[in-house]
């Protein structure tokens, strides 16, 4: 029900050019397409085969790998615009979303830019700007300095007033960089000149800004869309407090915990800061709330499509990408502010690639295995940029997903993403997703008791003790039980392959791959040896010997070594792909399993009921560098000292390629001799000096003479 | 159901019974007594057999599997499996060879043989087991050695010998060494083998000495283990007695000096699971193109197949008790062949002789059962049926339960002994597969026409309920007991009824120990006992590796008409 306005002269958009990749490109295009509008994707060379290129109907070269030299160059987007046609250009987030220039620049190019006016992208990507002109809009301002003046004294002076601890912000940019927390006056200097540098390196801007630090703060945004009429509604509020290094992690909407007049009073607040600026199109203004005193701050407004819009979308229904079109099509908002509804609570889990042991650092590598929950229902989404066997490279954001899921209410929300979670496959790099689970189940979460600093309160319980030897004995119960059904899942995928493509290419011989293998008079045994690393014994590795007998039923006996007690009777069936069912001790349950091979090695991952266990299987044989098998000459060495060099046959020396006395590497070509019409370059056995080398060219040696000598020193 | 019957087509379809021509009955009677009694007794025969399984699996017994284990090898049939491909089948021969044969228990006489799949291509593998006797040739060793050649030489299968064997026993080298089939038939049968194109390899895991260093010097390609494998034509005590020269196992015939100085051996190995890997490689590399034998070539096997209607376990409650009770031997076949589907032939004539084509597990077959005593007509059944095989390449299948052709006056006068010679032509010169199960009794001229072990059947397993011997343990004793009788007459002794009884005694009892599977099977008079609920699943592996060949045109000698 977009009413159009008949003072637009532009043309209503038929082809978007989506400045962006990931996740975020494909989510716009998906709309797009829905809408029956065309899509054009950007790449770099980097991404030629990602998936937000293949799910557009065209897509251009934009540049190398760097952001800086494709997303992020605005001309050549803008050219791609150009050649393609697109009327439209919707930035996503990050890259140049947030860029006036470049809305700008699409403004002079005739093209839509799909977001906000550049003017008002320009007001609040100035921090120390915004916050003036919400406070002249009577927006509430967490108290702190704002000014242009940067001298390091007045600053600290500045500090002083607010009172400690302060928080240090760079004006420019966002997500946590730059960010400082003084505790004390005597950690101020420091701190400021690291926040200056980390600014200019990052934004080339550095400006500074000081705020007062809320220690038991929470983070909570409001989502706004505004038309290019004046009208402007806020579509209620997202909790994103549960955040590490200041980055989000877990996002639910609406906020838990808050009155229904503290969501009104924060909703007229984000529409005020909204007016304020004349803004249209979607946009976030995040407030601080402070836990204490229950009062909210205005910290900064974003000026694009959040990561976490989708968790606003659950919960009102609409679709976000589709407004923003319209709002740029310059149609009226599809409803008032009392027509907005609120329905049931959704969440959103970012899945990065990641390492969380050391320190959530981003990880690289290849999606070997890659199966997110399947969608069976409205109430869960995915939202991903990849596909199983890319890679997730160092030159982009490791993100690989957002997990959305909604329900009648908070807790009902909460069982279905703790259920997904652990659906969720990913195996080829390390992620957050066992780190997701702690936090999911953790209770405190479960009462809904968010605050920025949640992780570092609960880190005991969110973080592995690396040393704890009652958890330690149940993560091995745990695995070994695992091991168990990965050694039924692998043989008995390994039969079905066997069926289907025997050995040589031979069916003829397909009654002897039969399962289970036969044997007269006795059943088949196989050992496995599974190596698994136990997080709570200091990441020490196991190595599981499994002994597997197959018996005439096609059940396995599986016996794990180190306790013969333990052994179980198991039934796998291979359901195709990675999925089986697995009968064990009269349980029946859904194992799906990824195996990888990389490096001489089987990586192994599986996942049953909230459990994913991660083992390596040796597939190559692990042999001493041997002097037997090495290709060495193979004359007599004994006779002589270490490093002394004999002629290997008889011949002419053709050349000398070092003096004597010469220091060399081990390997180092010294002289050449001919015998038998063929060269021989002889070489240094070790690095050291050469010593003794008498011979010269055009010298006769004989088999087995000594040349030279190659000595330490 | 009215929409269907609409439908003319399939309302005509439902109303008919299925078309199942040739599909068996069961045949059997799960509530009857007989069942119960039989199933006893060979429940009591299978225990009985496993037990003395249980123990030629265990090897030369715990210390020396533990002495075994301390140098870093494998038992030999897990050095098997390691060569196999991973979860293939191992069709395993004569476990019980050797079986009470001498003084000292000789389990599976001390070497492991059978066939399996490496890189899907079928081997016969020969691993000596060192915690036997040290690995060491007895006479039956020898016997099972060249056994599993001749198999290998039939069926064109690549042999793979694990060596870890101190050569031949000698005590008894006079049984071992000298003889046609002895010891050094061995290596006559690697350089014919190896002439004909079958690949021979060996592979070095443990001591190989004197004789036994011809087997990877004769070999294609040899693989040696560092430490375990030595190759050398004296030992170091015989060339310190000898030359008076003081050298180690390993300086004197290791993998160094083989791999290296000697060219005896041709991969080095750093350890035994190195070595087989090798091994593994060594076949994946073989190219035998052109010598595949039939199964390269489109073969008519049906990649889908049915399991037989009947459970398999109930081979074991069909064998009766007493040998003199029948059964009808189609109850064996209808728990054998695919879907219980025996398209039988000349079903009226000569009826106690079963003949007919089926499939196991995909592959054609011809089988011939016996259902009684064989007669003329059986027996002029029998060859024809044997002929129409022969003609067509399909291989044969002997389901042996026979007491022997009739006797006495009237078959005599119409040529029973033309009859038998005519089926026992046939047999012996028909080039097809046969692969020979003895379910029940095998005596006399039976034996031969139903391809017993003198007719080189390709393979040949017994039940464990089966007795062979020339004629039946009473028949003999009322033999003997006459011609004793008649001497004894004649230097004018009588002979009271109690000793005449405890010589008939004497010769049944003696009938019935080597007439026994055990006494046949512990001398390599066939290829194993089995578990008949195996049956179906042996007979299978053994065509499956016949066919690995070519099948020669049939030639036969001059039938006398």
């Amino acid at each position: 029900s977009y009413s159009s306005s008949h003072n637009q002269t532009t043309q209503r958009i038929e082809k978007i050019l989506v400045a962006n990749r990931g996740e975020i490109a494909c989510r716009v295009m998906r709309t797009a397409k829905r809408l029956g509008i065309q899509t054009v994707a950007v790449y770099s060379d980097a991404d030629r085969d990602a998936l937000h290129v293949k799910s557009a109907d065209e897509a251009v070269r934009i540049g190398p790998p760097p952001a800086r030299l494709s997303y992020l160059n605005a001309s050549s987007i803008v050219e791609a615009a150009i050649r393609t046609g697109a009327q439209a250009i919707h930035p996503g987030y990050g890259f140049l979303s947030e860029s006036a220039d470049f809305a700008q620049i699409c403004e002079d190019k005739a093209l839509t830019f799909i977001g906000p006016p550049a003017a008002a992208i320009r007001d609040m990507g100035d921090k120390s700007a915004s916050k003036r002109i919400m406070g002249a809009a009577g927006v509430p301002l967490v108290p702190g300095y704002h000014g242009v003046e940067q001298d390091i004294d007045l600053m600290k002076l500045e500090a002083d007033k607010i009172g400690y601890p302060i928080l240090i912000k760079p004006t420019h940019g966002g997500g946590g960089k730059g960010m400082r927390i003084v505790q004390g006056p005597n950690e101020f200097v420091e701190s400021f000149l690291g926040a200056q540098r980390e600014a200019a390196a990052s934004f080339g801007i550095s400006t500074i800004l000081l705020e007062k630090y809320i220690t038991q703060p929470r983070h909570i945004e409001v989502q706004i869309f505004g038309d290019k009429h004046g009208n402007v509604l806020h579509l209620y509020e997202r909790d994103c407090s549960v955040q590490r290094r200041h980055q989000k992690i877990i996002e639910e909407a609406p906020a838990p915990n808050i009155s229904s007049s503290f969501r009104s009073q924060l909703g007229q607040a984000a529409v005020s800061a909204a007016k304020a600026v004349g803004y249209h199109n979607a946009g976030t203004v995040e407030f601080i709330v402070d836990t204490v005193s229950d009062q909210f701050y205005f910290m900064e407004m974003n000026t694009r499509l959040q990561v976490e819009h989708p968790v606003t979308e659950m919960i009102v229904g609409q679709d976000l990408v589709e407004w923003q079109i319209g709002v740029a099509n310059g149609e009226h908002l599809p409803m008032t502010q009392s027509q907005v509804p609120l329905s049931g609570h959704a969440f959103e889990a970012r899945i990065y690639a990641e390492n969380v042991p050391k320190g959530f650092l981003p990880a690289t590598g290849v999606l070997h295995h890659y199966c997110p929950v399947p969608v069976s229902s409205t109430a869960v989404r995915v939202e991903t940029g990849v596909e199983q066997g890319d890679t997730v490279s160092m030159h982009y954001d490791p993100m690989i997903a957002k997990l959305v899921v909604w329900g009648e209410n908070r807790a009902a929300a909460l069982v279905k993403l703790k259920d997904c979670l652990a659906k969720f496959q990913v195996a080829g790099l390390p992620t957050n997703i066992n780190f997701l689970q702690k936090l999911a189940n953790h209770w405190a979460f479960e009462n809904g008791n968010v605050e920025t600093h949640f992780i570092e309160h609960f880190k005991d319980d969110l973080f592995v003790a690396p040393t704890n030897s009652t958890s330690a004995n149940e993560a091995h119960d745990a695995a070994r039980l695992s091991a168990t059904l990965v050694a039924a899942c692998v043989i008995s995928s390994e039969h079905s392959l066997l069926e289907e493509n025997p050995p040589g290419g031979n069916r003829s011989l397909s009654i002897w791959y039969s399962s289970p293998p036969f044997r007269v008079h006795h059943h088949a045994r196989r050992k496995m040896e599974l190596e698994w690393e136990n997080e709570y014994d200091n990441g020490v590795s196991n190595l599981l010997t499994l002994t597997i007998t197959y018996k005439p039923d096609g059940n396995y006996i599986i016996e794990t070594e180190e306790n013969c007690s333990i052994c179980l009777e198991v039934k796998a069936t291979h359901l195709g792909n990675n999925d089986f069912k697995v009968e064990a001790s009269g349980v029946i349950m859904d194992v799906s399993l990824a195996v990888y091979s990389k490096d001489q090695t089987k990586h192994i991952h599986i996942w049953h009921g909230s459990h994913h266990h991660y083992f390596k299987q040796k597939t190559g044989l692990e042999l001493s560098d041997d002097d037997e098998v090495r290709h060495k000459p193979s004359f007599d060495r004994s006779s002589h000292p270490q490093g002394t060099v004999v002629a290997p046959m008889a011949g002419l020396v053709v050349k000398l390629l070092v003096k004597d006395g010469t220091k060399v590497d081990e390997g180092q070509p010294i002289l050449v001799l001919e015998a038998m019409k063929m060269e021989h370059v002889v070489k240094a056995p070790c690095a050291g000096c050469v010593h003794g080398l008498l011979v010269t060219a055009g010298q006769q040696v004989t088999d087995g003479s000594v040349l030279f000598t190659v000595k330490d020193q | 159901s009215s929409a269907l019957n609409s439908h003319p087509w399939i309302a005509h379809s439902l109303k008919t019974r299925p078309f199942c021509l040739g599909v068996l009955p069961n045949g059997i009677d799960r509530t009857s007594e007989p069942f119960a009694r039989n199933s006893d007794a060979m429940d009591d025969l299978i225990s009985d057999l496993q037990s003395h399984i249980t123990k030629v699996l265990a090897g030369g017994g715990a210390d020396a599997v533990k002495r075994n284990r301390s140098r870093n090898k494998l038992l030999p049939r897990e050095r098997i499996d390691r060569l196999l491909d991973p979860g293939s089948s191992f069709l395993e021969l004569s476990q019980l060879a050797g079986h009470e044969l001498y003084e000292d228990p000789l389990p599976s006489a001390g070497i492991i043989t059978g066939i399996g799949p490496v890189h899907g291509r079928l081997c016969m593998f020969v691993a000596n087991d060192p915690t036997v006797k040290g690995g060491t040739y007895y006479p039956i060793t020898v016997k099972k050695h060249l056994r599993a050649q001749e198999i290998a030489a039939k069926c064109n299968l690549p042999c793979i010998y694990l060596v870890d064997s101190g050569g031949a026993y000698l005590p008894k080298q006079a049984d071992v060494f000298p003889d046609r089939d002895n010891f050094g038939r061995i290596f006559y049968n690697q350089a014919v083998m190896s002439a004909e194109g079958i690949p021979q390899i060996a592979l070095v895991l443990g001591s190989c000495t004197a004789g036994g260093a011809y087997i990877p010097a004769m070999a294609d390609e040899s693989v040696m283990v560092k430490g375990n494998g030595t190759i050398f034509l004296a030992g170091p005590p015989l060339v310190k007695a000898a030359t008076g020269e003081e050298v180690s196992a390993e300086d004197l015939g290791g993998a160094t000096v083989h791999c290296k100085t000697s060219g005896v051996s041709d991969y080095f190995a750093q350890d035994e699971l190195h070595g087989l890997a090798l091994g593994r490689n060594i076949i994946k590399n073989l190219h035998m193109a052109g010598k595949e034998g039939l199964l390269n070539r489109l073969q008519n096997i049906n990649e889908e197949y049915k399991e037989p209607l009947y459970d398999v376990k109930e081979l074991r409650s069909i064998a009766p008790t007493d040998l003199k009770q029948s059964f009808d031997i189609r109850s064996v076949i209808a728990r054998i062949v695919d879907g219980s589907e025996f398209d039988e032939f000349k079903k009226l004539y000569g009826t106690t002789l079963v003949t007919g084509f089926a499939r196991i597990f995909g592959q054609p077959v011809g089988i011939i059962g016996n259902n009684g005593i064989l007669f003329n007509e059986s027996a002029l059944k029998g060859a024809h049926f044997i002929e129409l095989c022969a003609q067509r390449n399909i291989p044969l299948v002997f389901l042996q339960n026979i007491t022997g052709f009739m006797v006495g006056s009237r078959s005599e006068a119409n040529g029973i002994a033309k009859s038998g010679a005519k089926m026992v032509m046939a047999v012996s010169c028909a080039k097809v597969p046969k692969v020979t199960i003895i379910v029940g009794g095998s005596f006399g001229a039976g034996n031969y026409a139903m391809c017993g072990r003198a007719y080189s059947p390709d393979f040949m397993f017994l039940w464990p309920n089966a007795r062979i011997s020339v004629m039946g343990g009473a028949q003999a004793a009322g033999v003997l007991s006459q011609i004793e009788k008649t001497n004894k007459k004649k230097q004018g002794i009588q002979w009271d009824k109690e000793e005449e009884e405890k010589f008939k005694a004497k010769v049944v009892e003696a009938y019935e120990r080597e007439g026994s599977s055990y006494y046949s099977t512990a001398r390599l008079w066939d290829d194993g006992v089995i578990d008949p609920a195996d049956t179906r699943k042996i007979i299978g592996l053994c065509v499956s590796a016949c066919m690995n060949r070519d099948i020669d045109d049939t030639k036969y000698g001059v039938f006398r008409m």
